[in-house]
């Protein structure tokens, strides 16, 4: 290496010379220049790492208690929340652990969606995020299939069912996913395996990914303006402040906003009036009876009400696949050079609103017991939530927009 | 560059590479089928009794095999009149895409007329049904001539287990193998043809 330039002594000098962590810190940290104009909706990125952390952390303790055996594994939930030294606490900042890291990502996300976030030159960090995003449903799923409630077992049921719409080998591949000819305990031990080891170690393989990926081009910010085009003579960004110490200090502010509202659930409100805890999970796991109304929990429920509101599994299917689908495709069908939401007209922001509205609507659609009434409504959102991406296509081929700064000027 | 590739070197490369590929393919076969169901689960599949004696004409009793409910219905006559009334209604009247053994191809889809045998998962996402046995207007279903209901997704069935067409459910439900051994019991998972 450069030995002239690195007059670095003692410990840290003999490091860097076998490994660069203070290149690593300057390239990520102290030298890795953002826009100065982050808003609150830059909290949720750092919010979600701080999550996946407490998620990590409290399910490495959840599983030292834990035995996954079909008949084992509801009552080792009662006896963590029981009998287990602050157990209680563990497994409440695990599942509501679950539904804040919806939150925060699905705000994330649509922080994305208002500066353009994903357009290019970040189309990849797109990608990857929607690829956590994926990984993620998947991990919660397996991990709400472990207390073996009745809820969990009729969940894994339907979803694992799924994989019988693929044409063909549908069914083939549904005794393989499960393992068994019902959900079993051998379904139940496959997913804690999948849900414990494999799936978390992609995720966390996927967020460096994500986050190399980011730093490789530079973050995005409300105004949607590239910082690079203005550099001072030695070269950093005209309007970039270091990360650290500027947002390493901001987003301590964000999460201590966030944990205010996080531990009053944990400690107050955990099961959320059933929205994060389900009543009819309380229940042990029962093969002979279907609760009354089945329903996933409140993240997956857009798309659950998408998958009723077609009248026939293939397509339903389909349609659900669909939806996740049309959004890795996002930065190819938003062809508008304007990034941020700021300077776009009016059929933009007014789109994007109701994009917002519709898919809340049919998450609050997911939660019902079927009537015909919601169910065309349901019909009614879902074409909504695919006219608008059709309808963006379109309209930002020869969108008229307001004029962007070059710089940020405030 | 192109000039001094060794010819020999570069197919012994690509050779090398195209083995290595195929072995990770047969490497890949041992733990995909490791997700199988495993012999013993293929070993719990076996025939189940139930004595049916006590089932009274519009009840329905619902019992375990192969760690899915099945119902066994005792059918009223009203119940079995109007089965033919509800054809048009149907997506599969006749059952010609059912998954049921040959010796229940009716629209009774019985071997007894009155005792109904069908497995209680429903076709779409294998919720179980609920027994919605009376001849009322329900809030799903305004003409109900009893049946199933499932919960889940409003997949609505006939107390022969047809799918009414509006549902989300695209196949009948599903009749097991069974067999009568005397006038009060039942096996299910076997049957004459089979044993």
């Amino acid at each position: 290496m450069n030995s002239i330039t690195n007059n670095e002594k003692g410990l840290m000098a003999w490091i860097n010379k076998r490994l660069p962590v203070t290149q690593f810190v300057k390239d990520h940290l102290t030298e890795y220049y953002a826009p100065k104009n982050f808003n609150f909706w830059y909290f949720f990125g750092s919010l979600a790492l701080l999550v996946l952390v407490n998620q990590i952390l409290t399910g490495i303790w959840l599983t030292m208690h834990y035995k996954p055996d079909g008949a084992q594994a509801f009552g080792m939930v009662e006896y963590i929340m029981r009998d287990v030294p602050w157990g209680w606490l563990i497994r409440y900042l695990h599942s509501t652990g679950a539904s804040a890291f919806f939150v925060v990502i699905y705000l994330h996300m649509f922080r994305g969606l208002l500066y353009g976030s994903y357009k290019n030159p970040r189309e990849m960090v797109w990608i990857f995020g929607m690829i956590i995003y994926l990984a993620l449903m998947a991990e919660a799923f397996m991990g709400y299939v472990l207390p073996w409630g009745n809820m969990s077992y009729w969940g894994a049921k339907v979803i694992t069912q799924l994989f019988g719409a693929v044409p063909f080998v549908g069914d083939a591949l549904v005794e393989w996913v499960r393992g068994d000819y019902l959900i079993s305990d051998a379904t139940l031990n496959r997913f804690f395996a999948l849900h414990v080891v494999a799936l978390p170690l992609a995720i966390v393989a996927l967020v460096v990914l994500h986050i190399a990926a980011l730093h490789t081009v530079g973050s995005n910010n409300p105004e949607g303006v590239d910082i690079k085009k203005h550099k001072d003579e030695s070269g950093k960004p005209l309007d970039g402040i270091p990360f650290h110490p500027y947002y390493t200090v901001k987003d301590i502010f964000g999460v201590g906003c966030f944990l205010l509202i996080f531990l009053f659930i944990v400690f107050v409100k955990p099961d959320f009036g059933g929205l994060f805890l389900e009543h009819d999970n309380y229940v042990p796991a029962d093969p002979s009876v279907t609760p009354a109304l089945i329903k996933p929990v409140w993240y997956f429920t857009p798309f659950y009400a998408m998958l009723r509101a077609v009248p026939d599994l293939q397509m339903g299917a389909l349609v659900m696949l669909l939806a996740i689908v049309v959004l890795f495709f996002l930065p190819w069908l938003d062809r508008s050079p304007v990034k941020s939401i700021r300077y776009r007209r009016w059929p933009f922001k007014v789109a994007l609103g109701l994009f917002a509205v519709s898919f809340c609507f049919l998450g609050w659609l997911g939660m019902q017991a079927a009537t015909e009434t919601y169910k065309m409504m349901a019909q009614l959102f879902t074409v909504y939530y695919f006219g608008f991406f059709i309808w963006l296509f379109l309209y930002s081929r020869n969108e008229k927009y307001h004029q962007v700064p070059e710089r940020i000027e405030h | 560059m192109t000039e001094s590739v060794n010819k020999s070197r570069r197919n012994l490369l690509l050779s090398t590479s195209a083995v290595g590929v195929v072995g990770a393919g047969f490497a890949a076969v041992p733990f995909l089928k490791s997700w199988l169901p495993s012999e013993r689960a293929k070993a719990a599949g076996g025939p189940v009794k139930a004595d049916i004696s006590k089932i009274e004409p519009g009840q329905m009793i619902n019992i375990l095999w192969r760690g899915q409910p099945v119902f066994i219905v005792n059918r009223t006559d009203e119940q079995i009149g109007v089965l033919e009334s509800l054809n048009d209604r149907l997506k599969d009247p006749q059952s010609e895409s059912a998954i049921e053994p040959e010796y229940v191809g009716n629209i009774y889809r019985s071997r007894k007329e009155n005792l109904f045998v069908v497995i209680g998962i429903c076709t779409h996402l294998g919720c179980s049904p609920k027994f919605y046995p009376d001849l009322v207007p329900q809030q799903f279903d305004s003409e109900w001539k009893g049946g199933f209901f499932c919960p889940c997704h409003s997949s609505r069935f006939d107390i022969s287990g047809r799918v009414f067409s509006g549902s989300p459910a695209s196949r009948n439900l599903d009749v097991p193998p069974y067999m009568f051994l005397d006038d009060n019991t039942i096996v299910i998972g076997l049957d004459q043809e089979k044993a």
